[in-house]
C-alpha cells in the first residue's frame, strides 16, 4: 500500500482486521440468514394458508382471494416489466383475455360447477397466444413508445369487448356459480387456488431472477444495445418473458372472473387495474422478488377496503392517486430496496462500531 | 351518400385541427421534457368543465370564458410540473414521470367526479346550434370556430417557438438539455413554462371538444388521451407539424368509417397506429429513435 492511497482513504488501514473478522463470522452468518429467510417464507405461507380457517368472515376471505390474485398478477407483471425495464400499462389485456375466455368457453361448452376450473389454465394459454403478436409489434419500440403502445392495446381490447358479439357487448355476461356449494366455505376453493397460483408465480419469479434468462432480462433493462452486443438475443428473451407473464395473468383473470361471477367490459378491462398493478410493484420495489408480493399484500386489501367503506368510488380514486404520488416522490425505489438499504447501512455502522471496539 | 361523405370529410378535417392542438401540447412536452403527459386527456376534460362552470354559473360566453380558462390552465400546468415532475430525477425518471402524470390524472378525475358526478354535460352557445349550409350539407358553426381557434393557437405556438428568445431556449432544450444548461438557459424555467403552455392549450381544446362532442363526463379523459397518444405516436413524437397531419388524417378516417360502422370507428385510430409502427417504429415524421437510456 502506497502512502498516497493510504492518505486518500483513511479508513483503509483498519479494514484489514475488519475483513478478517467478517470472514470469520461469514460461515456462521450466511446459513443463519438463509434459515431466517426460509422460516420467514414458511411463516408467511402458513399464515396465508390458515387465514380462511381462522377468519371465516365472508368479506375478509373475499378480500383475501382478490389480494392473492393480485400477488400473482403483480409478480407476473414484475417478471416481465420489472426485470426487463419494459414498462407495460396493458397487463389488463391478458387479464381480460383469460377472463373472457373462461366466461365464453363455459357458456359455449355448457360447463358448470367444478368443471369450469379446468378452463383456468386454458385462459392462461389464450392470453399467452394473444401476447405473441402483441409482443412482436410492441417490443420493436422502446421506452415511452412501448408504454404508449401497451396503453393503445388496452383500449383496443376494451373496445373489442364492448363491441364484439361473442363477449355479450356492454351488457356483460354471467358465469353460472358453482351451485351446490356451502355458502359458509364458498370462498375457500377460490382462496386456495389463488394461493397456489400466487406461490407458484413467486417461486417462478425467484427462479427466473437467479437464472441465466433473468440475467439476460436485466442486461436488457440496463442497456439493450450493449446486451445485444454481448450476445443476448433480445427479442426472443423479451418475448418469452412477456408470454410467460401473460400466461400467469390470463390464469389469474380467469380465476377472478369465475370468482366474481360476471364479466362487463369496463370492469374486465379496467385502466385502474393496470395502474394498481404498477403501483403495487413500484411500492414494493421494482425488479425484486419480494417487492411485488409485499406491495400486493399491503395495497390490494387497502384498496378493496377503501372501495367497500366509501360510498362512492371516487374518493378512493383520489386517495389512490395521492398515494401513488407519495410513493413516486418519496420512495421512488420502493419499500424493499429502500428498507434493505437501511439494513445494510445499519449493519455497516454496527460492524464499524464493533471493529472500533476490537 | 355523397353529402354524407362530404360532411364526414369536412367534420373530420375541422375536428382534426382541434385534436392537433391538444396533441401539439403533448408532443411539445415530450420534446422538451422527454415526458409523456398522460394527464393531457383529463386536462382537456378539466378545461371543458371550467368552461362549463363559467357558462352555466356566470353566464359567460364560451369564447369570452377562454380569457379566464386559458390562464387558469397555464397556472395548473406550471403547478403540476413544479410539484410533481421537477423533483423526479435519476435513471428511472422516464417511467416515474409517466406514472406521476397518471396519478395526477387519477386525482383530477376523482375530483371532477366528486364535483360534477357522472352525468353527461355539454357546452352550448348560439354558435353550437346554428349551422352553415355548404356543398349540400349542414355543418355546425362551432366546427369552423373551433378550427379557427386551433389554427390561431398553433400559429401562436409556432411564433413562440421560432420567433422569440424563449422559443429559441425551448428548441435548444429540445435538442440537448445539458448543452442548453451550459450556455446559461434555465432549463427548469423553460420546462415549467412549456408545461404551462401545453396545458393552456387544453383550455381551448376542452372548450371546443365539450361543444362538438355532444356530451362529456370525467371518464372522457381516457378516450381523449388514447386518441391523442395515437396521433402523437403516428406522427412521431416531438413533431408538431406531424401531429397536425396525423390528427387530420385520423379524425377524417374515423368520421368516414363512422358512416358505416359507428361502433368500430375509434378502432381506426389504433389500427393505423399499429400498422405504421410495424413499418416505421419512429412514426411518420419522427426523428431518429432515441437510444434506450
Amino acid at each position: 500500500v502506497t502512502g498516497s492511497t493510504g492518505a486518500r482513504v483513511p479508513e483503509a488501514a483498519p479494514s484489514v482486521p475488519k475483513a478478517a473478522t467478517r470472514t470469520g463470522t461469514g460461515p456462521i452468518r450466511q446459513p443463519s440468514r438463509q434459515l431466517l429467510a426460509v422460516v420467514g417464507v414458511l411463516a408467511l405461507v402458513g399464515v396465508v394458508a390458515l387465514f380462511p380457517l381462522v377468519i371465516t368472515n365472508g368479506t375478509a376471505t373475499n378480500i383475501g382471494v382478490v389480494t392473492l390474485i393480485f400477488v400473482a398478477v403483480v409478480s407476473a407483471w414484475n417478471l416481465f416489466s420489472g426485470y426487463s425495464g419494459y414498462l407495460s400499462l396493458g397487463q389488463a389485456v391478458f387479464y381480460g383475455t383469460g377472463a373472457y375466455f373462461l366466461v365464453v368457453a363455459a357458456k359455449d361448452w355448457n360447463l358448470t360447477g367444478s368443471a369450469v376450473f379446468w378452463l383456468i389454465p386454458l385462459g392462461g394459454v389464450a392470453a399467452a397466444v394473444i401476447a405473441v403478436p402483441l409482443g412482436l409489434v410492441a417490443l420493436r419500440v422502446r421506452r415511452h413508445t412501448f408504454v404508449v403502445i401497451t396503453i393503445a392495446f388496452f383500449f383496443i381490447a376494451q373496445l373489442s369487448a364492448s363491441n364484439l358479439g361473442v363477449t355479450g357487448g356492454s351488457s356483460g355476461m354471467l358465469v353460472p356459480a358453482p351451485g351446490n356449494w356451502d355458502p359458509a366455505t364458498y370462498n375457500n376453493p377460490f382462496y386456495y387456488l389463488a394461493m397456489i397460483m400466487a406461490a407458484a408465480t413467486v417461486a417462478l419469479s425467484w427462479q427466473v431472477r437467479r437464472s441465466r434468462f433473468g440475467l439476460q432480462l436485466r442486461a436488457i433493462r440496463d442497456d439493450e444495445d450493449r446486451a445485444a452486443g454481448l450476445g443476448v438475443r433480445a427479442m426472443p428473451v423479451k418475448l418469452t418473458a412477456l408470454v410467460l407473464s401473460a400466461f400467469i395473468t390470463g390464469m389469474a383473470g380467469a380465476l377472478w372472473v369465475y370468482f366474481i361471477g360476471e364479466a362487463f367490459p369496463q370492469f374486465v378491462f379496467d385502466p385502474l387495474f393496470d395502474l394498481a398493478v404498477v403501483l403495487m410493484a413500484f411500492f414494493g420495489g421494482l425488479g425484486t422478488v419480494a417487492g411485488p408480493v409485499l406491495g400486493a399484500l399491503i395495497l390490494a386489501p387497502a384498496q378493496l377496503y377503501l372501495n367497500l367503506v366509501q360510498s362512492n368510488g371516487y374518493s378512493s380514486e383520489i386517495l389512490f392517486g395521492a398515494l401513488f404520488l407519495v410513493v413516486i416522490l418519496f420512495l421512488p425505489r420502493g419499500v424493499v430496496p429502500t428498507a434493505s438499504e437501511y439494513v445494510i447501512k445499519g449493519r455497516a455502522r454496527w460492524q464499524r462500531g464493533r471493529g472500533d471496539a476490537a | 351518400m355523397g353529402s354524407e361523405i362530404a360532411h364526414a370529410i369536412a367534420a373530420g378535417v375541422l375536428g382534426g385541427g382541434v385534436y392537433a392542438l391538444m396533441a401539439a401540447g403533448l408532443t411539445l412536452i415530450f420534446g422538451v421534457l422527454d415526458i409523456i403527459n398522460v394527464a393531457q386527456g383529463i386536462l382537456v376534460v378539466l378545461g371543458a368543465y371550467l368552461s362549463y362552470v363559467l357558462s352555466v354559473h356566470l353566464h359567460l360566453d364560451l369564447l369570452v370564458g377562454l380569457l379566464i380558462t386559458v390562464p387558469a390552465m397555464f397556472v395548473i400546468g406550471v403547478a403540476i410540473y413544479w410539484l410533481f415532475i421537477r423533483p423526479l430525477r435519476g435513471a428511472e425518471r422516464t417511467s416515474m414521470t409517466l406514472l406521476a402524470c397518471f396519478a395526477v390524472a387519477l386525482i383530477i378525475e376523482g375530483i371532477l367526479y366528486r364535483a360534477f358526478g357522472s352525468n353527461y354535460v355539454s357546452l352550448s352557445a348560439w354558435y353550437t346550434t346554428s349551422s352553415v349550409h355548404m356543398f349540400g350539407f349542414y355543418l355546425a358553426d362551432i366546427y369552423l370556430i373551433g378550427f379557427g381557434l386551433a389554427v390561431v393557437a398553433i400559429a401562436a405556438l409556432y411564433f413562440i417557438l421560432y420567433r422569440t428568445t424563449f422559443g429559441r431556449a425551448v428548441r435548444a432544450t429540445m435538442q440537448n438539455q445539458a448543452a442548453a444548461r451550459l450556455i446559461g438557459i434555465d432549463v427548469n424555467r423553460v420546462a415549467a413554462i412549456t408545461f404551462g403552455i401545453a396545458t393552456a392549450v387544453t383550455a381551448i381544446g376542452g372548450m371546443v371538444f365539450g361543444a362538438i362532442s355532444g356530451g362529456f363526463t370525467p371518464n372522457s379523459g381516457y378516450d381523449l388521451i388514447s386518441r391523442l397518444l395515437a396521433i402523437v405516436i403516428l406522427a412521431g413524437m416531438g413533431s408538431i407539424g406531424g401531429a397536425l397531419v396525423a390528427a387530420v388524417f385520423m379524425t377524417t378516417a374515423e368520421a368516414l368509417v363512422d358512416i358505416w360502422q359507428p361502433s368500430w370507428s375509434v378502432a381506426v385510430f389504433y389500427l393505423a397506429m399499429v400498422i405504421i409502427l410495424t413499418v416505421r417504429p419512429a412514426g411518420l415524421f419522427g426523428r431518429r429513435a432515441v437510444r434506450a437510456q
